[in-house]
């Protein structure tokens, strides 16, 4: 069979996606195997929820190629081993819980029965209510649990703890670890760090539609450890002319430079002479984090 | 993409195993029609529509209402009209708004085949679509002479629902093309030009010759004389059957094609 012979569950080869004018995915080739647990990290906008519309077929590549399970997924059947949850809580308000799990489960041919699910995901309580009358949270676990109701061997959560709680966005990770553990494939997608940290073995990390990094969580945190520096300066230029500083702009009065070594920077600051007042150093946003990665990839090549 | 050799193979080993058609196909109705139940004011408005009509338009001209013929004539017209517009519109718009929400785009990632997802909404929207008949005889049978045997109600009421398809698929089309706003608006000129073209308020034999000629090219057209062939018992023309069958293949067709097309109006 293709999907055991070509070793990998999905695949995407050169896939570009525009939407009019915008390119909300531009030539990403990767490959997701069998076993991984995968987090696709990047800000809002990205291109995550775009490179997962593909890969369950509901949107078409505007060039490039998408498999999946060896196949081309806007075939209904190739999806049959694949599990979504909906990115907003998107759930049809006038149903019944019990009933949106089980038209969910009618598209699998080996489900699991309604109460493990709701046992499992901790919604024992709401299967009788409608949809319309649960809280943001509740329907959140709902829509991820959805994902695993046909034992699917891929699965795809998007954003899937947006809106919980500290403790149900943990009691959510450690669901997710278990299934990873019983040998489900799983992508995961987030713009929080913490959460890809939490989870993920391999890190992919998008922005404006194009991959920055796929690697290891342990090489993608090195990569986006840079931090934000403040000060009052006369002599802007020779701030920015220093090593290690990959992007510059005023904050008022102050100079703001986004560096991948905040320490180094310093000792040159120092060392260079340059004048400075009411320095200040933070970590990096995330985003800030990745627009340092894409410069930092930039002045490398 | 080989065959697997062996029959016996577990869920595990085959990743296209997939259900069963027919019952996903009843649990997709079965979801609808409950959905509908549940805030049912939508499909109350469009069952309201033709029997009011009926009862504004024809019952008080009497040289129609206590003709027995004409008032047959006009209360199998009204009934078509009953099932065009409840088809159109529920179908129309409920695709057309299911489009706009996350739902819909969820549905699509699952192993569902555009053909089951289609004639589920069909059926689901053909069962309150016919019920919207109900007001249509109840007024024709107080109000007016018309009248029918049994056999003609049932035949008539058979043949109505297979005409009533290209309608359904229509909606479903105009659905799938249009935004929901779009959708309003192309759904009440196309349902007025369909009513008038078809003869469904005013009768093609009063036609000019060439609007009548025009008309036999309309699915209402087509409605309308089948089931009154079928209410009346006598043998339909040929150019009707055609007709019909024509409209049926064609927006099958049409419908199919643009779900699949379709990608949901959500971006990103």
């Amino acid at each position: 069979m293709t999907t055991l012979v070509n070793g990998h569950f999905a695949r995407l080869e050169n896939a570009t996606r525009r939407f009019g004018e915008t390119v909300a995915l531009d030539d990403v080739t990767l490959t997701i195997g069998g076993g991984e647990l995968v987090g696709l990290l990047g800000p809002n906008g990205a291109g995550k929820s775009t490179m997962l519309s593909l890969l369950q077929g509901r949107r078409r590549p505007s060039s490039g190629t998408v498999e999946l399970f060896g196949g081309n997924p806007t075939d209904p059947r190739r999806r049959a081993r694949l599990g979504s949850t909906p990115q907003e809580t998107a759930l049809p308000d006038t149903l019944r819980v019990s009933e949106v799990v089980d038209l969910v489960a009618a598209h699998f041919p080996d489900r699991v029965p309604t109460d493990a699910l709701a046992d499992e995901f901790g919604f024992a309580d709401l299967l009788r209510r409608q949809c319309g009358a649960l809280s943001g949270g509740q329907k959140r676990r709902i829509a991820v649990a959805l994902a695993f109701v046909g034992r699917p061997q891929l699965v795809l959560l998007d954003e899937p703890t947006t809106g919980l709680d500290v403790d149900a966005r943990h009691a959510l990770w450690q669901g997710i670890r278990r299934h990873h553990a019983a040998g489900t494939t799983i992508v995961v997608t987030s713009h929080y760090l913490e959460e890809i940290e939490a989870l993920a073995e391999r890190v992919i990390v998008i922005d404006n539609g194009v991959v920055l990094a796929d690697d290891s969580l342990a090489a993608v945190r090195d990569r986006v450890d840079s931090a934000v520096i403040e000060f009052a300066t006369d002599s802007p230029d020779a701030a920015r002319a220093l090593p290690g500083v990959v992007r510059d702009e005023w904050a008022g009065e102050r100079l703001r430079l986004t560096v991948d070594d905040p320490d180094a920077f310093v000792r040159s600051l120092v060392r260079a002479d340059v004048p400075f007042s009411g320095l200040t150093v933070r970590g990096a946003s995330l985003e800030e984090a990745f627009l340092a990665l894409t410069l930092s990839d930039r002045s490398a090549s | 993409m080989s065959t697997p050799t062996r029959t016996t193979a577990t869920a595990e080993s085959t990743p296209l195993a997939t259900v069963a058609a027919l019952p996903l196909y009843a649990m997709h109705v079965r979801m609808l029609v409950i959905e509908t139940l549940r805030v049912p004011i939508a499909v109350i408005g469009t069952m309201a529509f033709p029997a009011l009509s009926l009862l504004f338009f024809v019952v008080p001209n009497r040289a129609v209402a206590d003709d027995p013929v004409f008032a047959t004539q006009a209360v199998a017209s009204l009934a078509v009209f009953a099932v065009m517009v409840s088809a159109l519109f529920n179908l129309g718009l409920t695709v057309a708004e299911n489009r706009e929400k996350p739902w819909d785009p969820y549905l699509r990632s699952l192993p569902l085949p555009a053909a089951v997802r289609i004639s589920a909404q069909l059926t689901a929207t053909a069962v309150f679509s016919f019920l919207s008949i109900v007001p249509v005889l109840v007024v024709g049978a107080l109000a007016t002479e018309a009248s029918v045997s049994a056999v003609g109600l049932i035949a008539g009421l058979v043949v109505l629902a297979l005409t009533s398809i290209p309608f359904l698929l229509i909606g479903a089309a105009i659905g799938y093309a249009f935004s929901s706003k779009a959708a309003i608006a192309i759904i009440q000129v196309g349902m007025f030009g369909f009513a008038f073209g078809g003869g469904l308020f005013f009768p093609p034999q009063f036609f000019p010759e060439w609007l009548e000629l025009l008309s036999r090219f309309f699915p209402s057209r087509h409605a309308r004389e089948l089931t009154l062939a079928a209410v009346e018992g006598t043998t339909p023309e040929l150019w009707m059957l055609a007709g019909a069958l024509a409209w049926t293949v064609l927006t099958a067709a049409l419908a199919l094609w643009l779900y699949r097309r379709d990608e949901g109006r959500r971006y990103r």
